[in-house]
């Protein structure tokens, strides 16, 4: 298995969960959760199926309490003294109380607070002014951020940069199997089926790192399919989503050339893409901003020179299983690559 | 309103009374002989394919399920170990796959529905009063074809050619492009042949219960675990063509290209997932059901009183199994299917709780104040209550669509349901185990390792899965075969796998207990428990024709009646030459008529073979499927043969 520096702006943001008081009775549980916890919501959609989780915790708590004393008080009765049975009334009372009118009172909750908040979602409000495609791939996230007129303006991979504050539309497709696209401190999970187009939206009020994972069983990297999801103030992410639309030119430093020649030469262009160059795969993710993502192989290591050394020397033993072939290069046509993707900001 | 009943003192205080009654009629000893010789099963190594007595199948089915709960349990245990720490690199990703993959086949369709059928098969008869299934010949045919259907299904992990789809296989990941080996194809095969086996039992039972009742037992008389197993029964007829038609349609794409489930040929994968949980939905059901007639039989028996609100009980388990069907959309939640759509099914799904908390309520009221008998089987009882109640809670959680989107696909998802099964249908089993191994084996099993496993399946169950709510709290997918560090998950983990192996520990102890009680357990008196219905009113293990006189039955405790009135009626006249049982109406159970039952013989087996033939050898070439119809016809026909006329006057 890979060496494991991570990044460790990930491990950075641990947020003690709500709720959680409650169930500290019953075991005493890990105490911190990380930044793909549900009970750390991010977003108002979040946080209302947080609340949800706090009342469902209070009430069955109370239930379970009230059933195991129920059951422990029915045992009171010692083998050497006489049967005390409930009469037949207070049977009855007891069935009626707990079988039937709590699970009722149960019941209209838990459909009542399910319709409220599915209708606040359904309203939709406030409107998308941004709308992400987010495409399954085995085992990677594609990221295209289309504007009002469905036109493509940047394709990236792995990473979704969102403004803090917007509602972003996000529409989830899968042209192989099906995945499903979970960010839980913003958004419960929606999949992505093949022959379909669904969508979801995410509305983050905080800046920061968000984790995601595939939920839905894809196959052999079902485990290392996860992605980032930055949250930035708005200003910046027009100028960052600007810059992520640019092209790239032929670069000047032979260096860079020399590393452009070895990425075409070693046929990654036939999987990769880096606008702007011969190399216009559409297979693997786009690289034509590589060198501004925060992790590689879908959020499994960081992006940095060893890591992206090790991991197009060996993909397998980063992420057994993985699609992408390994590439054995001489040590300087290696050092020119890596100077290259290193340059692509 | 009903009247409560206690059991008569007398039986629970000297326990030598426990006899049940001799009825007031001399049996001629020659008569008893012809009795025994006529339903006896052969011996032998080619008698061991020739017997048809229900309890042998059902034992068969119960010990074979059992070997199958060890074998996927193992599976569990080393999944327990891979996650136990992050980035771990015990198992590699294929084989993760193929073993949870196998892990829920072999949970679900190996062990969960054979054991609870092979109970039913085993019980059922004899606590109606009768002698046999109605259709003898049937029910070995349905143990051979799951015997053979899960042995082939069960190799192909030792060949490394298991399935890695999971055990749902949604498509595509489980088509011919994604998942080319044969892996998939011994699936759908496999568990097709696996579900014909399921649906003879399911046709017997419904047949035997309606119509093979001892005289007297009308339907509100029955036993609430025979009427368990009518819903059971009733719910497989139902359900299993769902996940026959979906694997063909399944086996149709994979092997000539049909494209049901492909979007490019018009085809759609959503079909499949509402296919596979219109039955995968109700099988949880008939999972849960008759376990939950087992907790009724077993308090009954221990608390030694009548179940308060039978009536109550038995329609909350009829409520169940039609509600069990208006459930399946909730597995599909995430899928972008309209919202207003799911919310019905939000409703429904939340709705079960009202008969599963009727039956809890009517089993506190029963225990209330009974002087109840702690032995382990009623000791697996009070553990179901903490762990099925458990279950029940997350899983009203789950029916709420914005929170089963947060939780859906996570540990708390894997949290929830094994509290549902294990403790809902394992924690029962168990106790059945216990409660009914003297009518298997005539030997009790050891009272001291039964109150040592429960305690450790009690303590280890709970270690290894209350953490998994947690871990699906904070973020953790289902079927992952590692994580990375700076998820946080390694610790809870951790936990959870030193739970798992104490869980093991435990069931391992059950497992031993069985094996060794076979041989040093105490002889089991007659119906060592006190229990009131009819299984224990003959000897244990009872002879092989169950009892030397059909009972006749006046109330739904036949067996305290007898003792409270010192008599005990039976029906006479059905001839020892030949296997008779009497008929009965489907309301009233008032005798109509006596059907003669065939006896041994090895054409069910044969038949099994020859439908193996058909159902494997059509991955390879379709002609095996016209050999495997005629070797099939020519089984029949032997199957079918008409008996001598001289036996049959």
């Amino acid at each position: 298995m890979p060496d494991t520096i991570r990044p460790s702006r990930l491990a950075s943001r641990r947020v003690r969960p709500r709720g959680l008081a409650l169930a500290a009775a019953a075991l005493a549980l890990s105490a911190c959760s990380g930044e793909q916890a549900v009970n750390a919501p991010a977003s108002a959609d979040a946080e209302r199926v947080a609340n949800l989780w706090t009342g469902f915790l209070a009430f069955s708590s109370f239930v379970f309490a009230l059933v195991i004393g129920l059951v422990v008080a029915a045992m009171r009765t010692t083998y050497t003294e006489p049967a005390r049975p409930l009469s037949v009334q207070r049977g009855w009372t007891l069935v009626l109380a707990g079988g039937v009118v709590l699970p009722l009172v149960a019941v209209v909750g838990l459909v009542g607070s399910g319709l409220w908040i599915g209708g606040v979602v359904a309203r939709n409000e406030p409107p998308p002014d941004l709308t992400v495609e987010i495409a399954g791939k085995r085992w990677w996230w594609e990221v295209i951020y289309r504007g009002e007129d469905g036109a493509e303006i940047a394709r990236t991979a792995n990473e979704i940069v969102l403004p803090v504050g917007r509602a972003a539309r996000v529409l989830l497709t899968s042209d192989n199997v099906i995945h499903s696209f979970w960010v839980p401190t913003l958004q419960g999970k929606t999949d992505m089926i093949p022959g379909r187009v669904n969508e979801s939206r995410l509305t983050p009020r905080e800046t920061g790192l968000y984790r995601g994972q595939c939920a839905e069983f894809c196959g052999v990297q079902h485990a290392y399919m996860a992605f980032v999801v930055e949250v930035i103030e708005a200003e910046a992410f027009d100028a960052w989503l600007a810059d992520q639309g640019r092209a790239r030119a032929i670069p000047d430093d032979p260096l860079l050339r020399r590393g452009l020649a070895v990425f075409l030469e070693a046929d990654c262009g036939t999987c990769h893409a880096i606008r702007g160059t011969p190399a216009d795969g559409g297979m693997g993710p786009d690289l034509t901003h590589l060198a501004a993502r925060e992790t590689l192989a879908a959020g499994t290591i960081p992006n940095t020179k060893g890591h992206l050394a090790g991991w197009i020397g060996d993909p397998q033993q980063v992420k057994p299983g993985v699609l992408m072939p390994a590439t054995a290069l001489r040590p300087d046509d290696q050092e020119a690559l890596l100077a290259y993707l290193g340059s692509l900001e | 309103m009903e009247e409560r009943r206690e059991a008569p003192t007398r039986e629970r205080r000297s326990e030598e009374h426990q006899e049940p009654l001799h009825p007031a009629i001399e049996d001629d000893a020659e008569e008893t002989r012809r009795l025994t010789e006529t339903w006896a099963a052969p011996t032998g190594f080619v008698g061991w394919f020739m017997p048809v007595n229900q309890r042998i199948i059902g034992r068969r089915f119960i010990v074979t399920a059992f070997v199958y709960f060890v074998l996927a349990g193992l599976l569990g245990i080393a999944m327990r170990l891979q996650l136990a720490a992050p980035e771990n690199d015990l198992l590699a990703p294929e084989i993760y796959n193929q073993f949870f993959t196998v892990h829920g086949t072999a949970m679900m369709f190996l062990f969960a529905i054979p054991v609870l059928e092979g109970f039913a098969l085993f019980v059922v008869p004899m606590m109606i009063g009768t002698r046999d299934m109605a259709f003898p010949r049937l029910n070995a045919f349905g143990y051979y074809v799951y015997l053979i259907g899960s042995g082939v299904f069960f190799l192909m992990l030792l060949v490394g050619m298991a399935p890695k789809a999971g055990w749902f296989n949604y498509v595509p990941l489980s088509g011919k492009l994604y998942e080319p080996g044969l892996g998939v194809d011994i699936w759908t095969t496999m568990i097709t042949f696996i579900e014909v086996s399921a649906l003879t039992a399911a046709v017997e039972l419904i047949v035997t219960i309606l119509k093979l009742r001892a005289p007297g037992m009308t339907l509100n008389r029955m036993p609430v675990f025979v009427w368990a197993s009518l819903v059971m029964a009733f719910m497989i007829v139902f359900a299993m063509p769902a996940i026959i038609v979906a694997s063909s349609l399944l086996i149709l794409d994979r092997l000539v290209g049909t494209g049901f489930f492909v979007p490019e040929m018009g085809g759609d994968p959503l079909l499949w997932q509402h296919l596979f949980w219109f039955f995968g939905h109700p099988e949880v059901y008939i999972i849960l059901v008759p376990a939950l007639g087992m907790v009724s039989t077993i308090i009954t028996t221990f608390c030694q009183r009548a179940l308060f609100g039978y009536t109550a009980i038995v329609m909350s388990i009829v409520a169940t199994g039609f509600v069990s069907f208006g459930l399946w959309v909730h597995h599909m939640f995430a899928t972008g299917l309209p919202h207003l759509g799911m919310s019905f099914f939000m409703a429904a799904s939340a709705l079960i709780a009202i008969p599963n908390g009727i039956q809890v309520f009517c089993w506190i009221a029963t225990m209330w104040g009974s002087r109840m008998r702690l032995a382990t089987p009623m000791l697996y009882v009070l553990g179901f209550f903490w762990v099925f109640v458990m279950g029940g809670l997350t899983g009203v959680m789950v029916a709420s669509i914005p929170f089963d989107l947060q939780v859906h696909d996570t540990y708390f998802l894997v949290a929830h349901f094994h509290y549902v099964l294990i403790g809902g249908s394992v924690m029962p089993v168990i106790g059945a185990l216990y409660y009914w191994y003297p009518q298997m084996t005539g030997r009790m099993m050891s009272e001291t390792a039964g109150k040592i496993s429960f305690g450790l399946v009690f303590v280890g169950f709970n270690v290894t899965f209350f953490p998994m709510h947690q871990l699906g709290l904070e973020g953790m997918p289902r079927r992952v075969y590692t994580y990375l560090e700076e998820t946080g998950w390694g610790e809870l983990n951790l936990v959870a796998t030193i739970g798992s192996v104490v869980l093991a520990a435990g069931f391992a102890t059950t497992m031993v207990n069985a094996l060794a009680s076979l041989r040093w357990g105490e002889t089991a008196r007659r119906n060592p428990w006190g229990a009131e219905t009819l299984e224990w009113a003959t000897e244990s293990p009872p002879p092989p024709y169950n009892q030397r006189h059909i009972p006749v039955v006046k109330s739904r405790e036949p067996v305290w009646d007898w003792r409270e009135e010192d008599e005990r009626p039976v029906v006479v006249g059905l001839r020892s030459d030949r296997r008779e049982v009497v008929v009965t109406s489907m309301l009233d159970a008032e005798p109509q008529a006596v059907q003669v039952l065939p006896g041994p013989t090895i054409w069910p087996f044969l038949s099994a073979l020859a439908a193996t033939v058909g159902f494997i050898g059509i991955l390879f070439h379709p002609v095996f499927f016209v050999v495997s119809f005629f070797l099939a016809f020519f089984s029949f026909v032997g199957w079918f043969w008409p008996r001598r006329p001289w036996q049959e006057d």
